[in-house]
């Protein structure tokens, strides 16, 4: 019966297993502008009344104030990278993966870590030599998050777009710019 | 009989499945496409002579469409940024001096661990950087 049936099988299964590799190519819509792009755009992006360069260093500051390595920085193009590892356990998983276990008796991988990273892009909206304060520089920032589990495979990477959590930041960065202002 | 064939059928799907990624190193100078092609579908000239502003918008396209920019460099003209969206897509945009009042614009991209070598997505890259600068983006020949 078997024997009969592998000559008709085999070349599906070749085939099969030929193309299987090749299933992955980039999706059509990750180089597209969506009708997200500009919401998103609106929600990462702020104007301070300040020049690029103060901008900038308050952005450096409070990305230390939030515990943020600073990788890559280019003043010319006011451009800051940065990033920072830290725990990614939550108690609801892990609640999820007892009860799994004691009645699968298998144990399931939960999150363990993530590595936050988040780029600070400064854009000059408007330079005047005469009077420094009427300079207006606008800031977007934009994070990014990669959660690894407890079998060191990732299990989501992410952009992160949650509203709240750029309030507070440019919350932080205007008290980060009039600490900066006062020299504190 | 039965495991004659069966053999016979393990080892020509083990040829098949290993032949594709035959010695792993070789990848360190792979391509698929010509050079020439490449570059073709990567490169766009745009008419304006300002660098900082063409990577300044650069990077704001990149985010635009989801990027976070990891490094950027102004003297080299280099931007490299990486989107994640369940996938892991890493692109690098160069920007250098065609003439005096061209810009030569080129991105690659790696999608997950394989490179993009299609067309499609590029133009598609090109025409959010043309949208951006209010420029058209040139095929180069």
């Amino acid at each position: 019966m078997f024997v009969k049936k592998t000559p008709i099988l085999s070349p599906w299964l070749l085939f099969l297993l030929l193309f299987s590799g090749c299933a992955t190519t980039i999706p059509k819509e990750a180089l597209q502008l969506s009708p997200e792009s500009l919401k998103l755009r609106q929600l990462q992006t702020r104007s301070f009344d300040t020049n690029e360069k103060t901008l900038l260093s308050s952005s450096a500051s409070l990305l230390q104030d939030l515990g943020f390595n600073i990788e890559e920085t280019s003043s010319e193009l006011g451009v800051i990278t940065c990033s920072k590892r830290r725990d990614a356990t939550s108690t609801s998983q892990i609640v999820g993966a007892i009860f799994v276990a004691l009645f699968t008796g298998a144990a399931t991988p939960v999150d363990k870590e993530q590595l936050i990273r988040a780029s600070v892009v400064t854009h000059p909206m408007n330079i005047d030599e005469k009077d420094k304060s009427k300079d207006k520089t606008a800031v977007r920032v934009t994070f990014q998050r990669i959660v690894t589990n407890t079998q060191g495979q990732v299990s989501r990477r992410e952009c992160i777009i949650e509203e709240p959590i750029y309030k507070e930041f440019f919350d932080k960065l205007s008290q980060s710019l009039f600490l900066e202002a006062h020299d504190i | 009989m039965n495991n004659k064939c069966l053999i016979v059928f393990v080892l020509i799907v083990s040829i098949f499945t290993f032949a594709s990624c035959a010695p792993s190193n070789k990848q360190v100078l792979a391509t698929s496409e010509s050079q020439v092609k490449l570059r073709s579908i990567q490169t766009r000239a745009f008419d304006t002579n300002d660098k900082n502003k063409m990577l300044r918008t650069v990077i704001a396209t990149l985010q635009d469409l989801g990027f976070i920019i990891d490094k950027a460099d102004l003297n080299l003209g280099t931007v490299s940024a990486t989107k994640l969206d369940r996938y892991n897509l890493r692109v690098t945009v160069t920007v250098k001096e065609r003439s005096e009042s061209q810009l030569l614009v080129r991105a690659n991209a790696q999608y997950n661990i394989k490179p993009v070598e299609d067309p499609e997505p590029y133009q598609q890259f090109f025409n959010s950087l043309s949208k951006a600068i209010f420029l058209t983006a040139q095929q180069v020949d």
